[in-house]
């Protein structure tokens, strides 16, 4: 192709979770530093930023990310610029940062994400992500994104027989996974009853089958692959990075039991790689809500339609030995937080620390292969990235 | 001769018993069930207002009258529980149904007689030429104060009436004759949540004023009496005031039987006497004659001699009233408060 | 969000006569409108399409937590609804609640209140699914 390969050389976060005493800009820049310093860069070698965040105007009424994030980082005159794909926000920002590497149009580049989304009150918050659907047709009659969700539960339950069971026990794997990071929002197992008994928010989805509203902000240095060597010794490879679209509003999908643009997205990565899902040691998915995850699984291939369910039960999605693939080490959207344009960028960092050996109780042994898979609205968009350790 | 070339009729699913908000207050629930003659009253839900159920009752009135509504050339809503002040019903109706943009709009406010002043308005429009077709509604959501006797009749419900020449008809409007005068029996100022009434001087000043001016004018001009007729439809703000004018004009009790709703869905206002008449129509058979009277509070009456047409067997093409009386869900009085809007959220 | 009163007027035919498209070329039938025909594309031709209301229950909720706005509605039913010519749309199912409701349930579009911006804004209207009786 001509292009170049890009590596992430530097990954840093902030905690998820609820920061009364801090704003969006506090975030931002906390992640990017982080990611700086894990680079050990000092700033002057940075040539352009990315940024992905869904909301500032609606959640904190702040426009111009991109020129924010540069003037307070210290970094004017670089350029960065705002990227916006609903929930997949971070993944699309992550893409234009690898793309303006492997071009070669820039060589160092810094890609964050970040949301606050705990200025305002949960039904404000509820209607704001109401935008990343159909704003005319969906959002306006009434519909929330749990709803949708739960609508798409409905269908596959319907569809394959499965059970809340199943989809409680992704939320229950994500707590556990999460009770080991400490970057997560939440800490603390959970057992199935509890999901099971817990509130309704849309039926059947309960809320604790939903991610929580968090802020919280996420970064990643990328390098040239082969400058990476000269910052660090453990550069990640990113192999692959697709991206397709779907209809915005769910009603306008052929079906509901799955995520078309997921499956387009994941099938060009792995031709991009070179690789099938079996290749996959480590994944990072997009469970806003536990149907999410499930359906995922099946549209990365990793299990056939309509197993999703009985696999996560099985625990086949578990770190532990009977694993097919690990899912949301890092306890995903359920269990780390969902900041929404942070969450595509804290999966890369996610996988950027299990490749490098660096995921402390949480780590998957030999972890060579990562994906990350990044959904915006419900499901209009889907952005999936394979990642490879340098030397595997 | 001006004409009914369809009908509809609306009532919401929801129904709060009078025993129900009887024990709120402390009531005696049978003696204010028999006193009143309502056993319940039809409630809109949240989401309903007099533009909605005019909406409903028009679309089945167009689907009797076999005429596309853009030839409809005047639309008018008759409602004291109108959801805009200052815009009118007449204009949300006229979008939903497809009559724009050619059509005269306007509102009526007449108290319970606005729907029946619409058909009137209609009848003039549609014998001089000036339109072909018109469509009046009676639609109100009608509130009761808490606690006030007209808690237990303030009820919900619609009724719209295609008027056009009496040859497309499924009934005739022979003639009308209307009484008015300025009697201050009920009334609500803008900025009041709730209208306030003058007692006991509804009964004989007002209603029964007005509706024997009317019904009697009626029959004096046409040189006819109540023996000519085989329904009568009252304005039924409770169940004792029609029966009681039946019996002061004549008018035998089982003649006003299916015209009388006010037991099962409570007072629908502008509603009321279209719903009645409605009912009727649901019923009657070719050669039928049928004597309605409205009564408004402030205050006045309309009064009409419809004749029912062979074209009557064109009502199956619109679903009956009945449909809507027996689909019905019961309310207690947290959740009938709730859907009306009587809490300060 | 509250709809500025363009954004709602602009809709309010679709919205209160269930007034969509079809590209003549391909056949498609599209409810919400679509200008351009995914299939066709520049080959198309668009044209209004009044559908009849009728469809039936593709996938359902029952909403406990509302958006802003809706929080006295709750809990409500929506659905996704495939209309007897073809398309899907979201809405609201009325005067039912969650264990009155399955899937291939037929339904008929009606006239109601969609969203009330306080005590002096707009009511917008629109359309909602009700039960059909059999």
């Amino acid at each position: 192709m001509g292009m170049r390969k890009v590596a992430i050389i530097g990954a840093g976060m902030t905690k998820f979770g609820e920061h009364w005493d801090r704003g969006f800009r506090d975030l931002v820049i906390e992640a990017g530093i982080k990611a700086i310093e894990d680079a050990k860069l000092t700033g002057n070698e940075i040539s352009a930023g990315y940024v992905g965040t869904m909301a500032p105007g609606s959640l904190v009424g702040q426009e111009h990310a991109g020129a924010l994030i540069a003037d307070y980082m210290g970094l004017n005159p670089v350029p960065i610029t705002r990227v916006e794909g609903a929930c997949a926000s971070g993944s699309l920002a992550l893409r234009q940062g690898m793309m303006a590497v492997a071009s070669g149009m820039h060589d160092i580049v810094v890609v964050g994400g970040v949301e606050k989304m705990t200025d305002l009150s949960t039904a404000d918050v509820s209607e704001i992500l109401g935008g990343a659907g159909d704003q005319e047709w969906e959002l306006f009659n009434g519909i929330t994104f749990p709803g949708l969700y739960a609508m798409m539960a409905r269908r596959y339950m319907h569809e394959y027989g499965a059970g809340p069971e199943m989809l409680a026990a992704a939320a229950v794997k994500n707590h556990r996974n999460g009770a080991m990071n400490p970057y997560a929002q939440f800490q603390k197992e959970i057992t199935l009853t509890d999901v099971l008994n817990s509130k309704t928010v849309a039926d059947p989805l309960k809320v604790l089958d939903c991610s929580p509203i968090t802020d919280g902000a996420a970064a990643v240095v990328l390098a040239p692959l082969d400058k990476a060597k000269d910052y660090m010794k453990n550069p990640v490879e990113i192999v692959a990075s697709a991206q397709a679209s779907g209809t915005l509003a769910l009603h306008d999908r052929p079906t509901l039991s799955g995520i078309p643009a997921a499956q387009i997205a994941a099938q060009k990565a792995y031709a991009q790689a070179g690789m099938a899902p079996q290749d996959i040691d480590v994944a990072e998915v997009h469970d806003c809500f536990t149907i999410a995850e499930l359906m995922a699984i099946e549209d990365l291939g990793f299990f056939p339609r309509g197993e999703g369910g009985k696999a996560t039960l099985e625990g086949k999605t578990a770190i532990g030995n009977g694993r097919v693939v690990a899912v949301n080490t890092s306890g995903g959207l359920k269990a780390a937080g969902h900041p929404v344009g942070a969450t595509g960028i804290k999966q890369a960092v996610e996988i950027t620390w299990q490749l490098r050996g660096q995921a402390g109780k949480r780590q998957v042994p030999d972890a060579e292969i990562g994906l990350s898979h990044n959904v915006g609205g419900s499901g209009a968009t889907a952005v999936v990235h394979i990642y490879r350790k340098v030397g595997a | 001769m001006a004409g009914i070339v369809g009908y509809g009729a609306y009532v919401p699913k929801f129904r709060i018993k009078t025993e129900t908000i009887a024990k709120v207050w402390g009531e005696d629930p049978d003696r204010i069930a028999n006193g009143l003659g309502i056993k319940e009253k039809a409630v809109a839900a949240m989401d309903e207002d007099a533009a909605t159920m005019a909406v409903e009752a028009a679309r089945i009135a167009l689907a009797r009258a076999q005429i596309s509504p853009e030839d409809l050339g005047a639309v008018y809503v008759g409602s004291e529980s109108h959801p805009y002040a200052v815009k009118p019903t007449a204009t949300m109706l006229a979008e939903a149904i497809g009559a724009t943009p050619n059509v005269t709009a306007a509102d009526l406010e007449f108290a319970c007689k606005a729907g029946t002043a619409g058909m009137q308005i209609c009848m003039g429009l549609v014998d001089s030429g000036m339109v072909e077709y018109g469509l009046a509604a009676g639609s109100d959501t009608a509130q009761g104060r808490p606690g006030d006797a007209l808690e237990y009749s303030a009820a919900s419900g619609a009724a719209a009436y295609i008027i056009g020449k009496d040859e497309n008809s499924l009934a005739v409007i022979e003639d009308t004759f209307s009484y008015t005068t300025d009697t201050p029996d009920f009334w609500r100022r803008p900025k009041a949540d709730y209208p306030r009434h003058g007692g006991r001087f509804t009964g004989l000043p007002a209603y029964f004023k007005h509706v024997k001016g009317a019904a009697e004018g009626l029959l004096e001009k046409m040189g006819r009496s109540v023996d000519d007729y085989d329904y009568f439809v009252f304005h039924q703000p409770n169940a004792k005031f029609p029966k009681n004018v039946a019996k002061m004009l004549g008018v035998p009790p089982e003649k006003i039987r299916d015209g009388l709703l006010v037991p099962v869905v409570g007072n629908t206002y502008s509603g009321a006497s279209p719903l009645g008449l409605a009912n009727v129509l649901d019923k009657a058979k070719a050669g039928d004659s049928i004597f309605v009277t409205s009564f408004g509070s402030g205050a006045g009456s309309d009064a009409f001699s419809i004749k029912v047409t062979e074209a009557i067997g064109r009502r199956d093409r619109g679903r009956p009233l009945s449909g809507f009386l027996e689909d019905k869900e019961y309310l207690e009085y947290a959740e009938y408060a709730k859907f009306r809007g009587k809490f300060r959220m | 969000m509250k709809e500025s009163v363009s954004l709602t007027w602009r809709r309010i035919p679709e919205r209160y006569r269930i007034l969509g498209t079809v590209c003549k070329n391909c056949d498609a039938y599209f409810f919400p409108l679509r200008q351009v025909c995914p299939k066709c594309r520049r080959k198309g031709r668009i044209e209004p399409h009044k559908f009849s209301g009728r469809g039936t229950v593709y996938s359902f909720t029952e909403i406990h937590s509302g958006p802003a706005g809706f929080e006295s509605q709750v809990p409500y039913v929506m659905a996704i609804v495939e209309l007897e010519e073809g398309p899907r749309c979201t809405g609201q199912v009325v005067d039912a609640k969650l264990e009155d409701v399955k899937i291939g349930d037929p339904v008929e579009a009606v006239f109601r209140q969609i969203q009330v911006d306080g005590d002096e804004g707009l009511i917008h209207y629109g359309f909602k699914f009700r039960k059909v009786k059999q």
